[in-house]
């Protein structure tokens, strides 16, 4: 009998190591064989530790699971827990999985289902056509950044092909800092070789023989099993001197980031992946052109990469064919917070806020009616339920004064604070600006303390945060300080009364 | 091995290696439980670099100590994700419990804020000497730090 148990951070945070040696204690008391398999999450987090038993070819879904639930798996069914055929759960089943339709279905490190499940298609596409053609389906995908600037990648790829130079750089953006974004870290975790492919694939069209993966400190479970897969993908063959045994060079190697969430900034991380401090470089020149160590970089966020090797299998067309306006293919949604189904939902761009909220997400975790979502991180503006209509895309969220950033939405109940929401992101830039720029620098700490004076009762320092806002939006080198006002000003949009002095009146 | 020798023997693994600055440190950081000063100035040596930019470098991040933790360092997520769910809370009720604030290090336990584990839909979330800890409550985390320091 096979059992998958998720060996995913979020699966283990809810305690699947301890169901996985329940079950194999439980199997060993019966004397029944069972291969345990530590698979991706198929990001149904509320549902974590989900586990899973193969029932006439079909793979069923019991969760979440404790240690106690585990005896029963071992007996008639129905269980408990016991949720049916997992790709029929209809959380997954509305989804339109391309970037993550590995993610979840088997052992992440294991190169025989890797190549089984399409794996290397691309790659191999990308060698048969050569660097122009690839570029060609890139860009005829429509494919943007999904690190947050929505950048056409194809774009990107195009300058750094067309640059000169003695050695080029492939840098994936793993610093997946915002509050809210898991899928970079899934994706790692669950199908580790989908972005190497990416990345090997980036490099033949860019003409670049090394590659980093910049990850975050924070996630230690998606830097062991990124470096097991790169050193399984070496061994093997893959990359290293020859891509696939017949191409050009390719090396990849794991850099770690270290609690600096403006490193996920792409010439913050250029210089920190250099070995320095993690201050934003102005730009230009752009990092296509003197990136890392001063040469032409590609630098992409996981889920743009991690996007490749499907575009590169079924064409850029076939991509294309999903979304809405501008913001073509699937974007993989982040629904986290105060959610009742929260994790991971791919779909087409162009669903509404409501849908994924209530319709995907079920409302809160509470109960409660929801008050407030905020899309696209610690720089992503506030929406109430009176915006649900909006479309999720770049352009329709931009156009309502907000941003998707990396796709990742937080739920709030009612009883969100929203004044102590405004003052959190005036402090989390404070905390986290680089220094380089005084609206930043300074203006993030004078954005507390203004909202400390309105908090008690200060009639005149909303009209001074406002300014402040002003100053830090137009003044900021980067999105850090130009972007913290998002959230405080939907804040003081949608709920004005919350930032009057009635407040303390009121309470 | 003495600080000398083990600083040795890291600067020798990393020797030539590209932008190595950050790699040493953190393996200085897991070799001594923080970066002492007394290391700024042979990694300079050995990267050509100037001490003060070392230091520079080391103050920069977050990550890096100049003292040593507890023997246990509990982290608590104070990204929005985690607010939502009760986490400020959460905090608010194992500071009290504990005697103790975010930052601070009473006997061995450490508490640190940390700003998202990237357990954003199961939150509020916490780290217990590297063990993840997702639907958190303070007396789950307070039951599981007498554990881990019985
Ligand atoms: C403050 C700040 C933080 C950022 N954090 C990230 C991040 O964690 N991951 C990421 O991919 N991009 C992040 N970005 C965007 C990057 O600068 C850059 O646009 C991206 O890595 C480019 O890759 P893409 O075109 O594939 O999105 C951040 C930007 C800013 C201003
Ligand atoms: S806006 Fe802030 S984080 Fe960005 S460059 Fe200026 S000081 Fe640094
Ligand atoms: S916000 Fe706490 S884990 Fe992401």
């Amino acid at each position: 009998m096979k059992i998958w148990v998720p060996g995913d951070a979020a699966a283990k945070a809810c305690g699947a190591d301890a169901v996985a040696a329940a079950i194999a204690s439980a199997a060993g008391l019966r004397g029944q064989e069972v291969t345990v398999i530590r698979n991706g999450t198929r990001g149904m987090v509320w549902l974590e530790p989900l586990v899973e038993i193969e029932v006439d070819g079909a793979r069923h879904g019991f969760g979440p699971m404790t240690p106690e639930d585990v005896p029963a798996l071992f007996e008639e069914f129905p269980h408990p827990k016991a949720l049916g055929p997992v790709e029929e759960i209809p959380f997954f089943a509305r989804q339109t999985r391309l970037t993550f339709a590995r993610c979840g279905r088997s052992d992440p490190l294991s190169l025989a289902d890797y190549e089984a499940a399409e794996g290397w298609q691309g790659l191999r596409r990308t060698l048969e056509i050569g660097a122009g053609a690839t570029i060609e389906e890139i860009t005829a995908s429509g494919l943007r950044g999904r690190g947050g600037a929505g950048f056409p990648t194809g774009i990107k790829w195009k300058t750094v092909a067309d640059a000169e130079a003695a050695q080029k750089y492939i840098v994936c953006n793993a610093d997946e800092g915002d509050s809210g974004s898991f899928a970079d870290r899934m994706l790692m975790e669950g199908d580790p070789f989908c972005l190497i492919e990416g990345m090997a694939i980036a490099a033949l069209a860019a003409g670049a023989t090394k590659g980093f993966v910049y990850i975050r400190s924070e996630y230690p479970d998606a830097i062991r099993v990124m470096r097991s897969a790169i050193a399984a993908a070496a061994d093997a063959g893959i990359i290293g001197p020859a891509l696939l045994g017949q191409g050009p060079r390719f090396d990849l190697e794991v850099r770690v980031g270290a609690g600096a969430y403006i490193c996920g900034e792409e010439t913050s991380l250029l210089n920190s992946l250099e070995g320095k401090r993690g201050m934003v470089r102005a730009k230009p020149p752009l990092p296509a052109l003197e990136g890392a160590f001063g040469m032409p970089t590609v630098v992409n966020n996981v889920l743009s990469l991690a996007a490749v090797p499907w575009i590169l299998t079924h064409g850029g067309t076939a991509y294309a064919a999903f979304g809405l306006g501008r913001s073509r293919g699937t974007i993989p949604i982040q629904i986290a917070g105060n959610v009742k189904q929260g994790g991971l939902f791919e779909a087409g761009f162009g669903m509404s806020l409501g849908d994924i909220v209530e319709g995907i997400g079920g409302g809160t975790a509470s109960g409660k009616p929801v008050k407030a979502v905020q899309v696209g991180g610690p720089l992503g503006a506030y929406f109430s339920p009176e915006q649900f209509d909006l479309p999720f895309g770049y352009e329709e969220l931009a156009d309502a004064q907000g941003l998707l950033g990396h796709a990742g939405l937080t739920v709030f109940d009612e009883s969100a604070d929203m004044l102590a929401l405004a003052r959190y992101a005036m402090e989390f830039c404070a905390i986290e600006s680089c220094g380089k720029c005084t609206p930043c620098r300074i203006g993030a700490v004078r954005g507390m303390e203004t909202l400390d004076r309105v908090a008690a009762g200060d009639e005149q320092a909303i009209a001074l945060l406002q300014d402040l806002c002003e100053i830090m939006e137009k003044g900021s080198l980067c999105a850090m300080g130009g972007f913290t006002p998002y959230p405080v000003r939907s804040a003081i949009r949608l709920f004005p009364d919350e930032f009057t002095p009635m407040r303390e009146a009121a309470e | 091995m003495n600080t000398n020798d083990r600083l040795a023997e890291i600067l020798a693994l990393h020797r030539g290696r590209e932008g190595a600055l950050l790699p040493i440190l953190h393996d200085v950081q897991a070799a001594f439980g923080h970066v002492p000063e007394a290391v700024y100035q042979p990694i300079a040596d050995a990267l050509r670099l100037g001490r003060a930019e070392v230091a520079g470098v080391v103050s920069f991040y977050h990550d890096f100590r100049d003292a040593p933790t507890g023997r246990h360092v509990i982290k608590l997520c104070r990204a929005e994700a985690c607010q939502s769910m009760g986490g400020a809370d959460m905090i608010a009720r194992l500071e009290t419990a504990l005697g103790m604030k975010l930052g601070e290090t009473k006997g061995d336990v450490t508490l640190e804020a940390v700003f998202c584990l990237g357990l954003c839909a199961c939150a509020p979330a916490a780290e217990v000497d590297g063990q993840l800890v997702g639907r958190a409550s303070a007396a789950r985390l307070e039951a599981m730090i007498a554990e881990v320091s019985a």
